[in-house]
């Protein structure tokens, strides 16, 4: 089954939510909606879902017009932030509750909930009721609910954001597998371009209710098409500097001068914005090749396997990942490199115009 | 929110319809046609166009002069009972205890005032304020006031206000308990560790958050004491005098008393649409007040 | 300003289970303490004994030295930062910030200056007579935190997970700050989070707990480099340190059947024990399947734009492993490279010390 967005807009109250989205999702395909807060990834999924009317355009389903059509008459599942689980059932019932409404019999009912509780490692559980499980469970039994019920479509609106930190990188890595067992199309909302990366597919990529960019999710992550795609899927948030090429050289803003070389070479004079992700930004003294900035450490944010560094240069926050622990005090200087060869290079208007090769 | 069209939806409403058509809309329009008219409901009827509305505005007709007087009644009783029950009502709910099986126990305690038939309430405080074999209207006299309700207005004005505090400071005191109960424990917690008084927690903490719940108070019993009909009536018929007369009462004399079904029709007519001028403005407050949410920019 | 210590603490919320296991503990004053841990593990509780929300069914809490165990949460005279922002809806911001000081009955001009100071330090100066209910969540936070540390003397100020409910863009603003804080005015700072990132970026010393009992007490290269229990090298990476099952016998230690070298010599392990090896997925690496090296099956590669991880299969336990830049990943199996100088030995889940 196929399920097409054709230049849906959605407004409410006068305030424009969607804007002419077209997309089309496939069959045993995963998509990723990425985008911040409030960029209308819900808003997607409800329409969907057929939960809400879009105010123009069509939801097609197999190439069948369905945009009038009752959320009850499609074959969806929904999994949301806040674990919605039915408080007095056991988590057997849980699950088994879209089947009962069906009315499939009860062998076939049985199977199938051991089933889903066996992939989402619940057969523990099975007697206990929602309360007295944990959050990382309670959002389990949620899914299996989700998947025991063989919907075409499946859709997850930041499953994992409420959950404690370990609990969220456990389940992360467990559900790229789940998805591919089930086979129905499954989109995945989520705020973090790391989930994105993890879960790979198709990536959506949203922004004030316009979808930015639509493709795999290598592809898109490599090559964003305009800056604010790259923006979108860049955590922590992409380091930017203004360029000129002229004469020769390329002066960046803020002073340096550095000479035509890497992804440069290609351009023709101007005006240019260069964005480069915290690990295109290198702590290290000047070296040949390279283009050197003199930086200063705002603060250090450690993650334990990972130090971010937050920078300051000429009015522009810049941040930079490093293995390991490290602590800077902040003031400290700190010289950083880009190599020419690994950055964003977007033109005025903000389209994509170069980007590193890929590896 | 638009959600997707079910056409079945307006077939299960057909019989609610229809009912609602005949038991309200109809007579709805009879009233309308009445007021109108001139008729003691035998069938003649003589057109009077807006004449019983303007009568009923001008104090020196008759009408008006009845309607503009039981009014002003109306609005002195409305205004006492929300100036007793309110603070009351906090009151009480504020000395409730929090948890365990207490709660329970206040709870039915304040409910059972709100379970009785309202003629029972008037019934219950009719006997009960006689001089003669009430408690209240016993004790009192034999205290040394002279407590009689039936030829002192003063007295009838207290025993009803007393009544309707008795009737119905439990619906406010659960409504402000359910307020109280949905602030977060943080919230008090914060203020211990600011030194802040009881005055202050109340003040600061406690009534703000009852805002919409008081707002919801105020207006139901504005309403209910607005329409009020029952308890006074089997108290005091709206004597002594007229001197409980509130509209409510005026218009079944109208109407029933009189037969003058004209009069009453407009009567009945403007009452309503007072009613529903207060509970719009209230309605209105109460939606720009929820409209008081953060902004997401603005902050630092 | 003050030094806390913790005396045989421990608390039972009755039924003869420990929500908090005994302990002993002292925090020394101006340092930044995080409680690090699951949801459960009991790091709410103790906090909230801190700050006398709680009382303790065992054990004493102390003050510099004083034994303020029972008293009430306003004689301790602490600041509490609580999960979701706590203002006073009718009051303005600066009005909010003033409420302590107004409390304690301090002149109109000493409130005021003390609070255009530690707005200064917040970024609250130009929201100072807007109404702070209005204000976005990040804000609300910043006043709840003012009003703490708006007091000249208060002992220590204690966070409850502040960042719930903060948009994620703007966590790491608030983080920033609050360490910021820390080193401005050399308070007492205890920070309850289940986040590694929030802990180990705040803290310098991170307090790990599970299950009711501090497992680690350490700074965060200590917990990083040398976890000393299984729980805290799974709890803190990201991937976490992978633990497998090995027999280890001198400088050797047996997976599956293939040798890895270790460099300590591990000689009296408890017979009987669990012995566990465990090495973090930055310390090993994968390289094409050879004689010498153990082999593993691969189940996914994941790849972090940054960083490649290789999610592999060694019998039955789980391992993740990075991959080297532009390697180009074998089909099924890899071979796993270790590095010698970052495996750690674990009997029953504890930290094993060889020689060198």
């Amino acid at each position: 089954m196929s399920i097409t967005l054709d230049k849906v807009s959605r407004d409410v109250a006068g305030a424009s939510w969607i804007r002419d989205v077209s997309l089309t999702l496939e069959r045993g395909t995963l998509s990723v909606l990425l985008g911040p807060t409030l960029s209308g990834k819900t808003s997607i999924m409800r329409l969907l879902a057929g939960l809400d009317k879009p105010t123009s355009g069509r939801v097609l389903v197999d190439g069948k017009d369905v945009t009038g059509f009752d959320v009850r008459k499609r074959s969806v599942a929904m999994v949301y932030q806040q674990f919605i689980n039915y408080p007095t059932l056991s988590v057997y019932e849980n699950i088994a509750s879209p089947l009962r409404v069906q009315g499939v019999a009860r062998g076939e009912i049985e199977s199938r909930v051991l089933d889903a509780a066996r992939l989402l490692k619940l057969e523990p559980y099975l007697d206990r009721t929602p309360l007295q499980l944990s959050g990382g469970q309670q959002q389990r039994t949620a899914i299996a609910r989700a998947l025991v019920k063989r919907a075409d479509l499946v859709l997850l609106d930041e499953p994992l954001a409420n959950l404690d930190y370990k609990l969220r990188e456990e389940l992360r890595t467990e559900l790229p597998r789940i998805f591919e067992e089930s086979g129905a199309i499954f989109v995945y909302a989520t705020t973090e371009p790391s989930e994105a990366l993890l879960l790979g597919g198709r990536t959506i990529c949203m922004s004030e209710g316009r979808a930015l960019q639509v493709g795999e999710t290598p592809l898109v992550y490599r090559r964003p098409e305009t800056i604010e795609v790259a923006e979108v899927f860049s955590d922590p948030p992409l380091n930017t500097v203004g360029i000129e090429k002229k004469n020769g050289s390329i002066f960046y803003s803020g002073g340096e001068r550095a000479s035509v070389t890497g992804l440069y070479e290609g351009l023709s004079d101007g005006a240019y914005r260069v964005g480069f992700r915290a690990h295109q930004l290198e702590v290290a003294n000047a070296s040949s090749g390279r283009h050197a900035f003199v930086t200063k450490v705002s603060v250090t944010e450690i993650t334990g396997s990972e130090s971010f560094v937050h920078l300051t240069r000429e009015g522009y926050n810049w941040v930079a990942v490093l293995p390991g622990i490290h602590e800077f005090l902040p003031g400290q200087e700190l010289d950083a490199v880009l190599d020419p060869n690994d950055l964003f290079i977007f033109d005025q208007s903000g389209r994509l115009v170069a980007a590193p090769a890929a590896r | 929110m638009d959600k997707t069209i079910n056409n079945k939806a307006w077939f299960l409403v057909l019989p609610v319809f229809l009912i609602v058509a005949f038991s309200a809309v109809l007579p709805l329009m009879t009233v309308v046609n009445y007021s109108v008219q001139d008729t003691f409901g035998n069938n003649h009827f003589f057109w009077n166009g807006v004449g019983w509305f303007k009568e009923l505005l001008d104090p020196s007709t008759d009408l008006g002069d009845r309607f503009l007087n039981s009014l002003g009644r109306n609005l002195l009783f409305s205004a006492i009972i929300l100036a007793i029950e309110v603070p009351l009502g906090i009151l009480v709910a504020l000395s409730m205890p929090r948890e365990g099986w207490r709660v329970a126990a206040c709870l039915v305690i304040l409910a059972l005032p709100l379970l009785i038939p309202w003629n029972v309430v008037g019934t219950i405080w009719q006997i009960f304020g006689r001089p003669d074999i009430g408690l209240l209207g016993y004790t009192l006299n034999k205290l040394g006031f002279d407590y009689n309700y039936v030829s002192n207005s003063f007295d009838a004005w207290c025993t009803i206000i007393v009544m309707d505090v008795w009737h119905w400071t439990s619906l406010v005191a659960l409504l402000c308990y359910a307020g109280l109960k949905s602030i977060p424990d943080a919230y008090y917690q914060a203020a211990q560790i600011d030194g802040a008084s009881r005055w202050a927690v109340f003040t600061a903490i406690q009534l703000p958050k009852m805002k919409r719940v008081l707002l919801i108070a105020v207006l139901l019993r504005f309403m209910d004491s607005f329409m009020i009909y029952t308890e006074p009536f089997v108290v005091t018929g709206g004597g002594p005098g007229n001197s409980t007369t509130f509209v409510s009462i005026e218009l079944v004399k109208i109407a029933l008393g009189q037969f003058d079904l004209g009069k009453a029709a407009a009567l009945s007519l403007v009452y309503n649409l007072i009613i529903l001028i207060v509970c719009w403005v209230f309605y209105t407050v109460m939606t720009n007040a929820d409209r008081e949410r953060p902004q997401t920019t603005g902050g630092a | 300003m003050a030094r806390i210590d913790l005396v045989d603490l421990a608390h039972s919320y009755g039924g003869g289970t420990y929500a908090l296991k005994p302990m002993t503990m002292t925090w020394r004053q101006g340092g930044a303490y995080a409680l690090l841990g699951p949801s459960g593990c009991g790091k709410t509780t103790l906090l909230n004994i801190i700050s006398g929300i709680v009382t303790p069914s065992q054990g004493k809490v102390l003050f510099d030295g004083n034994d303020i165990t029972h008293a009430s949460t306003r004689e301790r005279n602490i600041a509490q930062v609580f999960q979701f922002p706590v203002i006073y809806d009718t009051m303005t911001v600066g009005e909010n910030l003033a409420f302590p000081l107004k409390n304690r009955g301090l002149p109109r001009e000493q409130i005021k200056a003390r609070v255009g100071e530690i707005a200064k330090l917040l970024d609250l100066t130009p929201y100072l007579d807007r109404k702070a209910v209005r204000l976005s969540a990040d804000a609300k936070q910043k006043i709840s935190l003012g009003r703490g540390l708006v007091r000249p003397d208060v002992a220590a100020v204690l966070f409850d997970e502040p960042l719930t409910v903060i948009d994620p863009h703007l966590k790491w603003e608030l983080r920033s700050k609050l360490k910021a804080l820390h080193q401005a005015l050399d308070l007492t700072m205890i920070y309850v989070t289940h986040d590694q990132t929030e802990a180990l970026t705040f803290a310098d010393t991170v307090v790990v707990m599970h299950d009711g009992a501090v497992v680690q007490s350490g700074t965060p290269e200590d917990l990083f480099a040398r976890p000393a229990h299984t729980f805290v090298g799974y709890f803190i990476g990201s991937p976490g340190m992978n633990i497998v099952p090995a027999e280890v016998k001198g400088r050797e230690a047996v997976v599956s059947g293939h040798v890895i070298g270790l460099n300590r010599s591990y000689d009296n392990l408890p017979a009987g024990g669990k012995i566990e090896i465990g090495a973090r997925p930055e310390f090993v690496h994968v390289a094409d399947p050879a004689p010498g090296l153990l082999s593993a099956r691969i189940e996914r590669i994941d790849d972090l734009g940054r960083a490649r991880f290789a999610r592999v299969r060694i019998g039955d336990v789980k391992f993740a492993a990075t991959v080297p830049n532009g390697f180009a990943v074998p089909e099924k199996t890899v071979g796993l490279v270790f590095d010698p100088a970052h495996i750690h030995v674990y009997s029953d889940s504890l930290l094993v010390e060889g020689r060198a």
